[in-house]
This record gives C-alpha cells, structure tokens and sequence, in this order.
C-alpha cells in the first residue's frame, strides 16, 4: 500500500538527525569521569590474580590465601539469604572465625557480563546510572574543605564460575594520597561476600565503643540464584548493576568515617590483592547461628533494660531518630511506589506509540497520516525518557531513602550498646555491693584466709566499677560526636542528592519540551 | 439567568452559568430563593449550558456532598438554547432531559428510513461517576483514619475529579446536539424539535427485559449480515476504498484509544505519587531538628505544585487525545454503519432486478416487479449519493479535528512542560541558595 511506503520513505526521522544527536548528546553528558561503561566485555582488562594456577601446581603453604575461587565444600554459598535477619548483623565476637580454604579446583574461568544482556533498544543507556554517582562531585568536596583525599568506585561486574557456585567478582579502584596506602591508585576484585565480611569486621570493632559503622547492602536469595543461573535477561542485569550502586556507596560512606579510614581491615580490603574468603558471613555456618542466637538474646535485654536516664540529650536524639526512621520508611514507599507508575508510564507510553504509529499508516488523508506517524515517533523517545527518569527516581531518591532507613537502625544499634554499658556497670556495681556485704559478714566469723580472698575481689570489682563508669562515659561521649557527625553527613547527602534528582527533572522536562517544540509545527502543517 | 427548577437544586450542586463564564455552586435554597457563589477555573461554553444535579426522588440530601448514594442512573441536562434556528417557536429556550432521552433521539434517527444515507451522529456516551462515587465512599469510611489535611487534600482532589468528569459528559452531549443542528437535514427532525422544546419529561420508558433481547438478536443479525455484504465486492471504487479504510480505521483507532486511555492514567497515577510524597517530606520537614527541615519544606511545596501540574497533563491528554480518538471511533462506527445500510440497499436492489426478470419470464406480476424495481434502484442511488457526500463531510471533519486537537495537546504539553521547569528552576535556585 502506498501508505506503508510513505512512512519507510520517511526515514530517518525529521526531527534534524534527531535520534542520532539525542544518543550523542546522552552520551556526552552522562558519562561521569572515566566513562566506565557497565557491560562492555572486560576480558583484556582483567587482572589475573597471582595464584590462579592450574591445580596440580597448588603449592602447599599456599592454602590460606585463594581470594576468588570457588569452594567445593557443603556450606552455602554466602550470598544465600540470612534466614533470620537482615544483612548488617553486629558480631558480638571479639574474633570471628576463619575458615582456611582449600582449593583443590581449578579456577574456573572467568565470563565478563557479556553485552547481550543488553535489550537492543538502548538499555545501556538507560541503566547506566553513571550519570547517578556521586563520585566526580565527592571528589570536589574533599578538594574543598575535608581532610580526606581518596576516592573509591566499584565497577565492572563479571560473572565468575557456572551454576550455583558462581558468583559477582566486583572491581574496586582506588585512587588516593593519603599516605597510609602503599601506592597512589589500585585496584582490586572483590566478591559480595568480601563486602559483608569487611563490614562484620569493623562492626565487631567498632560499634560496640559507639561508633555508627555503615551497614553493608542486603543480601538477596532471589536475584543471586537468577544471575548464577545464567538468566541473561534485564532483570539480573539490573540487580547487578542494583548491588553494585549500593556497595560502591557503602564504600564511600565507610571511608568518610575518619575512625573507620584508619582501619587496618579496610585498608586491606582496598589494597591486597588476595583476602581470605569471609565464611562467617553466611547464614547457616557457625558463627551464623551464633549471631542469631546474639541477636535474640540481645531482643530480650532490650526489653528488660529499665536505664535511669541522666542524660535526655539522648532520650531525646533517640526519639528523633525514632520519628526520622518511622517518616522515612513512609517516603521510602511513596518513592517506590512512583518508581513503578513510572515504569508503567513508560510501558504504556510505548503501547501508545505503536498503536499511533498504525492508525496513521491506516489514515488515508496524507498530511493527518504523516502528523499521526510523527505522534508516535515523538512518544516513543518520550517513552526513553520516562525510563530513565524511572532509574534516577529509582537510584538517586528510594536507595538515598533506603540506605538511611538501614543507617538509622545502626545509630540506633549504636544507643543499644549504650544501654548494654550502663547496664554492665549497674551490675558491676551490685557485684561490688555483694562483695562487700560478704566481706563484712566474713569479719565477723573472723577467717583471715577468707577476708584476704574477699578483700582481693572487693580491689577487682572495686575497679570494674570504675572500668565500667569509664567505659559508660566514653560511649556516651563517642555518640554524642558520632550523632553530631552523622547528622552533617545526612544534611549533606540529602541536600546533595535531592538537588541532583531535581537536576534530573529539568533534564526531562527540557527534552520535553524539545520534542513537543518539534512536533507542533507537524500537527500545524496538516492541512 | 434563570433560575433552575426547585425540585432539582440542591445545596452544593454545580451549575454552569454562561454568563459569568464560571462555574456556581448553589449555596444555599431557603424559602424558594437561590444564591451561587462563583467557582473559578472553568471556561465557558458556547452554544448551549447545563445544569446537571443527581435526580434523586427518595428524599433530599441536605449534606454538602454533591453525590448521593442512591441514584437512579439518570443525571439531568438542563438544555438551554439561545438560537436563530428558524421553526421554533421561541428564540431563547430551556428544558430538562436525562442521558436516557439523548440515546433515544439517536435511536430515532437510527431507526429512521429516511436517514438511511447519514452518517448519524454517535450517541454520547453514558456518564460514569461510578469511580468518584466509590472514592468519595471510601473517603468517608477512612475519615477516622487521616489527619485533618490529608482528609481535606483528598476531598478536593475527588471535587476536581468529580468536576472534570462532570465537564466532560456536558462536553459529549453539547458535541451530540451541535452535531445535529450542523446538519442541514437532521436538524429539521420532529423528534429533534420535540426533544428541544417540550417543556415536560418526555417519558421515554427504558428498554424492558424483553426489548433488550430483542435488541441484542437485532445486533448478531446485523452483525452476521454485515459480513456478508462486507465480503461483496463493490464495483463504485470510491465506496470500495472507504470499505477497506474504515474497516481497518476503526479497528485501529479503538485500540488508540484504550492505549491512550491507559497513558492518561498511569500520568494520573504518577501525579498521586507526587502528593503522597508531598505530604511525607511536609511531615519529615516539620521534625526534622537540622537545617533540612527547611529544605524539606520547599521540596515538600515544589511536590505540591508539580503534582497539580502532572494531574493538568493527564486531564488534557484525556481530552485532546482520549476523548478525540473515542469519539472518532464511534463516528467511524456510524460511518460503518451507513456503508452496510448501502450495500444491503444494492443487495436489494440487485434481488429487485433478479425477481423482475424472473415475473418477465414467467410474465407474472411484472409491474408489481417493475416498481419494486424502481424503487429499489432510487433508493439505492440516493443512498449512494447522500452517502458519498456524507463520508467526504467524514473525512474533513476528522482531518481538521484531529489536527486542532493534536495542535492543542502539543501546545498544552508544552505549556505544562514550561510550567514544571520553572517550577523546578526556581526551586533548585531557592535550594541552592540557602546552602
């Protein structure tokens, strides 16, 4: 039909060299220092860790240290859902346990995320939320007042291992000057659960004397099993690229941390190039079980503590983040819940513009069809943007949301070991008074072997009393810093990303109108 | 302006005055005298206004909801003609009619022989309040449940969603009415005169059980004939392009128009989002003991205002496109129509000719044949020729409305895009500011 040649004659599109200049422009301003992009095939620049040998060459000393190969033993993989409870558990042990491994497999070879998981239309494009890190701007900050000069990222996520031992190896480049590193920029190939074990590890340090140690990402059955599975499709890819957002911002906020900076632990983490696997972190080991068996306990005691309150500043503080925590978890669902009207726009945008596209190769009057066709071209690229203002709702606004409802509950963590303080103290006090009153009922029954025995405990409890104050006072003083820091980072960030979601907005709203600008004097010329 | 018959006002019940251009709300009836108070924000209409209210005959709501529970299905227009059409009886006019006696007059015509060769205007379709009347049902029962303003937000949303909706239907049945008197034919109907002009219920009854059977068989008769006459290969090569255009046309358009009926709402729907954000960051800036309390506030505002302009993009894609492509494709339904009583005219006309050569043959009854004949063969040519004309008229129509109305939603796209920009500029500016 003649009308069906018309609309193929009309390409390309007369828009200018709309869809070509559009693409350039995207590209030109999304990419963020670097260009990093997501899925492009890494296979030349992939750093063959020291001891990848073949088997039968394992050296025999060399048991402790295989960063990345996979494990032939029953546990289950880390990244299997903690069936108890959320990721970021506080390990009440002073030492976690450590598996040595042995590896007597070969490694298994390494498949980069390969582009075709990329849907033809653009999605690069879409789910590249390069445009969304804040490193370039963090960058600028540090330059501008804080002490610190380094600069995390985590990218290139590659697919290591077949079936349910695969796992993401993630890299994390460093680039910094601080002198504590041994080189100005390194990188490293880290996988989920190395990630976790670093946060148990500062956690078990850290938390317990006061300081808020920022939560590592949530673990996730689901969307692991569909990407060991090979399930090449958007949505694996986008929980990849979902995971690896969340643990370069979790990086980032963990170096912000003066006190973590300092952290041999970390620093080993960004730098070494071999770290040994961080079993612990999974939910059916040992110490698995035991954190649970922790974390109920330490529910019972909340319950039980009655603390006599001397201070409301925290009574207060711990209102506070009460009522933020309870607001935010609400905006979180209203933000979550425009994501996804969002993507449905976008999809029925998409419909729409199908469905315009025919009814203008059925209309017979040539100028209406023409006017018709041009519709639907223009609500197709209006489809795009609803997509990836879909992403920056999604990646700038609900994981903002998201990540400070899981902070708030490490504050809240962080007042609980508080209480736990005063409480050892009260009871190191109740000990003393015990020991007291056994010491001078023994003065009178007069046995000079018992009262040096009495007197000698007295002496300790008497300075585990003055342990315990001391210890309760340099929490207190600790928190009463750390809130005061954590509340300016949250200003800061709030105020940051919101900005940049606005910015995001702008964008949309002025390609907008660059579309409708294009197409009225279309509608006009019907004639 | 005239007052509205007592027995319908109510307090609370929106009237459209053409004078003042805006829409009124009864405010109060107290001992037989009205007053309105202006509300503003509509446009005005041109030829014809209403006055609809919910005909409610179990006893007077005198709560300020303008909706009551038991309805009977029928929302009265209050027509009022201000017009130099010549035969009638006065120059300026009002009644009262029900939907009901809108589909009526288009039955009429419908059924009427001599309007065999008309695209007959579409009948406007049923008003559907049934969403509002659920919200505002749900409202009242989750009263206890919200605050004061969350309560208060939400029934003004429901209010200008009742009001749109309401705007519409008026919109639809104005569109039916100009129709007809546009046409030079139909315009002239008794029918058409009576529906105007007299002063009483016209009581049409509703189709009863039986009537409705009856239609429905009417309709799978229809349909089936029409496949079969669809299938004939006409000779006229003008009627056969128009068979083959509307029969795809029309398929075609009605899923642009479900589509688009989906785009309107997942716009309104993001528009919700926008509140419901608005509120939380307003709750989060009135606690918050740092400086974001403030920058809470202003985002909380910016949500508010962009949430009224996210709301104004769904209602005018509704209109300019939505509505356009529903209405056309109950117009290229019409057309439809018209082409198969045209072909079941040339099947008569062509069993006329069978059945005069067999009398001839049979030399019985032949001039009851021959007139049969004739008068087949007339009335199928006039068809033909009112037809033509009549789809061309068609075709016009359709070309310079949808250009209007694509011309309208670009601009107004581009207006509410504008509109959001700024919006967002001047926030961004406030925001950085005070860093």
């Amino acid at each position: 039909m003649s009308l069906v040649k018309m609309a193929a004659e009309r390409e390309p599109p007369p828009f200018g060299d709309g869809d070509v200049e559009a693409e350039g422009d995207d590209l030109e301003f999304r990419e963020a220092e670097g260009g990093e992009d997501l899925f492009v095939s890494t296979t030349s620049t992939l750093e063959s860790s020291p001891s990848s040998p073949e088997p039968a060459s394992l050296p025999a000393e060399d048991i402790s240290v295989k960063s990345n190969g996979p494990k032939s033993d029953t546990l289950l993989d880390d990244d299997h859902e903690d069936l108890f409870a959320e990721a970021t558990d506080e390990v009440s042990l002073d030492s976690p346990e450590r598996e040595q491994i042995l590896s007597p497999e070969p490694t298994p070879p390494i498949t980069p995320v390969s582009p075709t998981l990329i849907a033809p239309r653009s999605e690069v494009k879409i789910s590249h939320p390069m445009m969304f890190d804040r490193s370039k701007e963090e960058l600028e900050e540090e330059a501008n007042g804080d002490t610190f000069d380094i600069h995390v990222s985590v990218s290139d996520p590659e697919k290591v291992g077949d079936g349910m031992n695969a796992y993401m190896a993630y890299r994390v480049s460093t680039k910094t000057t601080l002198s504590m590193f041994n080189s100005k920029e390194f990188t490293v190939k880290r996988r989920f659960s190395d990630f976790l074990g670093l946060h148990s590890k500062l956690a078990a340090k850290y938390m317990h004397v006061g300081y808020i140690v920022p939560p590592a990402p949530e673990k996730s059955l689901v969307g692991m099993t569909k990407v060991k599975v090979g399930k090449e499709d958007p949505s694996s890819a986008d929980f990849v690229e979902k995971r690896r957002a969340s643990l370069e911002r979790y990086l980032q906020r963990t170096i912000k941390h003066p006190t973590l900076l300092q952290d041999p632990d970390l620093r080993q983490f960004l730098e070494s190039s071999e770290l040994p696997r961080a079993v612990n972190t999974q939910a059916l080991s040992g110490a698995g079980i035991l954190r649970m068996v922790n974390k109920a306990a330490d529910a019972v005691n909340k319950m039980t503590i009655k603390m006599n309150e001397s201070d409301a500043w925290f009574e207060e503080k711990q209102q506070q983040f009460e009522n933020l925590d309870q607001q935010l978890r609400k905006l979180h669902t209203s933000v979550d819940l425009l994501v996804c009207h969002r993507k449905e726009l976008s999809a029925n945008t998409a419909a729409f513009a199908k469905s315009a596209a025919m009814l203008g190769n059925s209309e017979d009057h040539t100028a209406l069809s023409r006017a018709l066709s041009q519709l639907a071209e223009v609500e197709e690229k209006i489809d795009q943007l609803h997509q990836e203002q879909a992403c920056a709702d999604f990646y700038l606004f609900a994981e903002l949301l998201s990540d400070y409802v899981r902070l708030i509950s490490s504050v809240k963590g962080v007042f609980d070991y508080r209480m736990k303080c005063w409480q050892k103290w009260q009871d190191a006090q109740a000990t003393l008074q015990k020991k007291r009153e056994a010491d001078a009922k023994l003065q009178y029954a007069n046995k000079p072997d018992k009262i040096q025995q009495a007197k000698e405990e007295i002496r300790e409890w008497e300075a585990r009393v003055q342990q315990g104050e001391r210890d309760f006072e340099q929490i207190s003083k600790t928190i009463r810093k750390e809130v005061g820091r954590f509340e300016k980072e949250r200003v800061k960030d709030f105020k940051t990303v919101i900005i940049k979601y606005l910015e995001s907005l702008v964008q949309t709203q002025q390609q907008l109108i660059k579309y409708w600008e294009a197409f009225l004097p279309e509608a006009k010329a019907i004639a | 302006m005239e007052d509205p018959p007592s027995r319908l006002l109510r307090h609370g019940v929106p009237w459209l005055s053409r004078d003042s251009g805006s829409l009124s709300r009864c405010c109060s009836h107290d001992g037989g005298s009205f007053r309105f108070e202006p509300i503003p924000g509509f446009f005005r209409w041109f030829l014809l206004f209403f006055f609809v209210t919910e005909h409610n005959q179990e006893g007077l709501d005198d709560g300020p909801d303008f909706l009551s529970e038991e309805d009977r299905g029928g929302l009265l227009m209050f027509v009022f003609l201000q017009s130099s059409l010549p035969n009638f009886k006065q120059d300026e006019f009002s009644v009262v009619r029900q939907h009901e006696e809108f589909v009526w007059l288009h039955d009429a015509f419908v059924e009427n022989e001599e309007y065999a060769g008309y695209v007959i205007p579409p009948a406007p379709p049923k008003p559907d309040f049934d969403a509002s009347r659920d919200k505002l049902q749900k409202l009242g029962e989750g009263e206890g449940s919200m605050t004061k303003e969350e309560f208060t937000k939400m029934k003004q949303e429901l209010e200008a969603e009742y009001l749109a909706i309401f705007k519409k239907t008026v919109a639809m049945h104005e569109v039916f009415l100009c129709r007809v008197a546009a046409h030079p034919v139909l315009r002239n109907d008794l029918n058409f005169h009576i529906f105007l002009e007299y002063n009483q219920d016209l009581s049409i009854r509703g189709k009863n059980k039986k009537e409705k059977l009856e239609d429905f068989f009417k309709n799978m008769v229809k349909t089936a004939d029409e496949v079969l006459v669809g299938g004939v290969k006409d000779v006229d090569d003008f009627f056969e392009h128009e068979k083959t255009f509307l029969l795809e046309y029309n398929s075609r358009i009605k899923d642009a128009a479900v589509k688009a009926d989906k785009l309107t709402k997942s716009h309104k729907n993001v528009a919700d989002d926008n509140s419901r954000i608005s509120s939380s960051l307003h709750t989060l800036g009135t606690q918050d003991s740092t400086d974001l309390c403030k920058f809470f506030l202003k985002v909380s505002e910016l949500f508010e205002k962009t949430r009224k302009i996210e709301a104004r993009v769904s209602a005018d894609e509704d209109l300019k496109l939505s509505d356009l492509l529903r209405y056309y494709l109950r117009e290229s339904q019409a057309g439809k129509d018209l082409l198969y009583r045209r072909a079941r005219s040339l099947v008569d006309y062509e069993n006329a000719n069978k059945l005069l050569d067999r009398s001839r043959a049979k030399n019985k009854d032949v001039l009851q044949a021959e007139t049969n004949q004739q008068l087949c063969c007339q009335k199928f040519e006039k068809l033909s020729e009112s037809a033509k004309q009549e789809l061309i008229d068609f075709k016009t129509r359709r070309v310079a409305a949808f250009r209007k109305n694509l011309v309208e939603l670009a601009e107004l796209e581009l207006k509410h895009s504008k509109g959001y920009l700024q919006l967002l500029q001047n926030c961004l500016v406030a925001l950085k500011g005070d860093n």
